[in-house]
């Protein structure tokens, strides 16, 4: 087990890390932005490097004042926590040459499932059911269209190296299909400088189920079951569950099975989520993975009642990950709400600002993640999430009655967050009857 | 005009700007092989505004491992001043301090020196590369906060200068 490690993110996710590692007697050093500076969580870790300004390019995203920092208080490993370099190969690449361990997968399984097109192929050849579409990447509108037609529209235009929602175009006939590619090319060639793009089937409505997932050294691959994701505004998750309210035994075993399969043939260690997208029939299709810890992985600790964080590190020190699948179990329902300062009445536009009046929620089934306080200012530089509020309750309607109650106690004022679409969402009939999908929100809140 | 020098004087262009708003007097951006640097006349000692760091035209992509650079061109150190009326040298990265270019050698400055702009006041290692600092200001050393060998943080105060 590691003696000292260096905690590369902030907020709640550095928060999460630093409570994780203060329970297994592993020192914390945690870098921060001259933005950060003042936040109460910084005083948990062992020691704080201020490591740049607020921008997060010269500071969580600048790779070298982060080895540097690390090298300065001699750590063993690095934690990335999500977002920011998380997903970085080249990162992970450097902490490999600085004799640095990462606390994640290796860079070659990074690289392999981090692209889209290379997983997309992975998993057909692992016998994972994917979306229907392109076996490569698109070469020429010609090709597009004729695969368009074969798979039938609507289609979707794809960036390989995207994620985030970017560098996707819905298309419904041929000539809509060409300004699709057109633009998603152009956005992916900006924001991930890469321009490669692929093409799938546009599934209607579909939800959007996810496994966990962990591995260690020795090539244990467990599964810690699903959780439902569909309620999403703009491709980004705002309520979370699990299990999913819909699945059957039987596709919920092939659904996970899928994942681990998927997971094995990349030689994968540490965390990672498999996504997929469930049809209105109850079939699901691989659509990528995440090869990180997710911002989520609370709603799968209640119910599974692991510590996926500790597991993160016992992994990544060289323990194994002593269970076996059977050993894996989940009681009762666990929901979050992510509670993000955006202004759900002006499109959720971000509501940075200083935080005057700040009461958590509490009683019986409620965890809150988050590293907000009393006086605490939510700087515009960084995510707007500010905290996850989570239940964990016996059945379903219990845990949306808990998480009412937890909604209605909890007190941010005077910024604007998204506790009352919340709210909103978990009164709402369709909610309640589970007879929600990805186009939810944009249909019936906004 | 080709496009591409299109490009370059409207970036020279807006550059000016920014100088102009925040009130700098001098600005170096370098970004792999290009480098501007832009000074604007009529002012013979540089006045740092307190804590205003140009934003750099990063890459998307995370910069390389080791620089082979040795002096810092990306951030120009925050030169704030105190209450004291003496002028902070902070450090612009995360690093270990030194007072002398090697363990023999003599230190770069001594309280009493005076020093300017150009005078390499510190080397501050980070990655195996030794980053030389440079005063920035014209003045004596009024003060040596950290001792050598000692870790630093970006932002973390390292001489007190007297401003001449």
């Amino acid at each position: 087990m590691f003696s000292r490690i260096l905690i590369a993110n902030r907020g709640e996710i550095a928060l999460r890390i630093i409570r994780a590692c203060r329970e297994l007697g592993i020192e914390t050093v945690v870098v921060y932005s001259e933005a950060d500076r003042g936040s109460y969580y910084l005083e948990l870790a062992d020691e704080a490097i201020c490591i740049g300004p607020a921008s997060p390019a010269q500071s969580y995203l600048n790779i070298p004042a982060i080895i540097s920092a690390a090298e300065v208080a001699d750590v063993e490993a690095i934690h990335p926590g999500y977002g920011f370099l998380a997903e970085n190969a080249h990162f992970a690449e450097i902490c490999r040459d600085c004799g640095i361990t990462f606390i994640g997968p290796r860079p070659e399984s990074m690289k392999m499932l981090g692209d889209k097109v290379a997983a997309r192929k992975l998993a057909q050849e692992a016998h994972v059911p994917v979306v229907p579409g392109s076996e490569d990447q698109l070469k020429d509108e010609n090709e597009a269209i004729k695969l368009a037609n074969k798979i039938g529209y609507p289609v979707i235009v794809k960036a390989a190296a995207g994620g985030g929602g970017r560098g996707m175009r819905v298309a419904h006939n041929d000539i809509t299909l060409r300004n699709a590619m057109a633009t998603a090319k152009a956005e992916a060639e900006a924001a991930f400088k890469d321009g490669t793009i692929y093409l799938e089937k546009y599934i209607i409505e579909p939800r959007h189920v996810e496994v966990q997932v962990m591995a260690d050294k020795a090539g244990n691959t467990l599964h810690f079951f699903e959780r439902d994701c569909s309620i999403q505004r703009r491709h980004q998750k705002l309520i979370e569950e699990s299990p999913c309210p819909v699945l059957d035994e039987h596709t919920r075993e092939e659904l996970c099975k899928a994942a681990i399969k998927l997971i094995k043939e990349a030689k994968y260690e540490s965390a990672a989520t498999v996504e997929f997208l469930l049809d209105k029939n109850k079939k699901f299709y691989f659509i990528e993975v995440n090869t990180r810890i997710q911002v989520e992985h609370p709603v799968t600790e209640m119910v599974t009642g692991r510590d996926l964080i500790k597991m993160q590190l016992q992994v990544a020190g060289g323990q194994n990950i002593n269970l076996k699948q059977r050993d894996i179990v989940h009681t009762g329902v666990a929901i979050e709400c992510r509670i993000n300062a955006e202004d759900p009445a002006r499109n959720f536009a971000p509501c940075p600002g200083k935080i005057e009046k700040f009461i958590l929620p509490g009683g019986m089934g409620v965890r809150v993640d988050t590293h907000i306080f009393q006086g605490a200012t939510v700087t515009p530089y960084y995510d707007s999430m500010i905290a996850k509020l989570i239940v964990h309750r016996p059945t379903r309607d219990e845990a949306i009655t808990t998480m009412r109650r937890a909604l209605r106690e909890f007190k941010i004022e005077p910024l604007k967050t998204t506790i009352s679409v919340c709210e909103r969402i978990l009164s709402h009939s369709l909610y309640l009857q589970n007879k929600v999908d990805t186009s939810f929100i944009e249909q019936h809140i906004v | 005009m080709g496009d591409e020098k299109k490009n370059d004087l409207k970036k020279v262009k807006e550059l000016i700007e920014l100088m102009l708003e925040n009130d700098l007097v001098e600005v170096e951006i370098a970004n792999g092989e290009s480098k501007i640097h832009l000074k604007r006349p009529g002012h013979s000692q540089p006045q740092m505004p307190a804590v205003a760091p140009i934003s750099v035209i990063a890459p998307a992509v995370p910069m390389p491992a080791v620089p082979a650079a040795s002096a810092v061109h990306t951030q120009q150190p925050a030169q704030v001043k105190t209450e004291d009326n003496l002028v902070n040298i902070t450090s612009p990265i995360v690093g270990t301090f030194y007072t002398a270019p090697s363990p023999d050698s003599e230190p770069y400055v001594k309280v009493g020196d005076h020093v300017t702009p150009d005078t390499v006041v510190c080397v501050v290692e980070a990655m195996k590369v030794m980053n030389e600092i440079k005063a920035e200001t014209t003045g004596t050393i009024e003060k040596i906060m950290i001792s050598n060998g000692q870790a630093v943080e970006f932002g973390q105060v390292l001489f007190k200068i007297k401003p001449d």
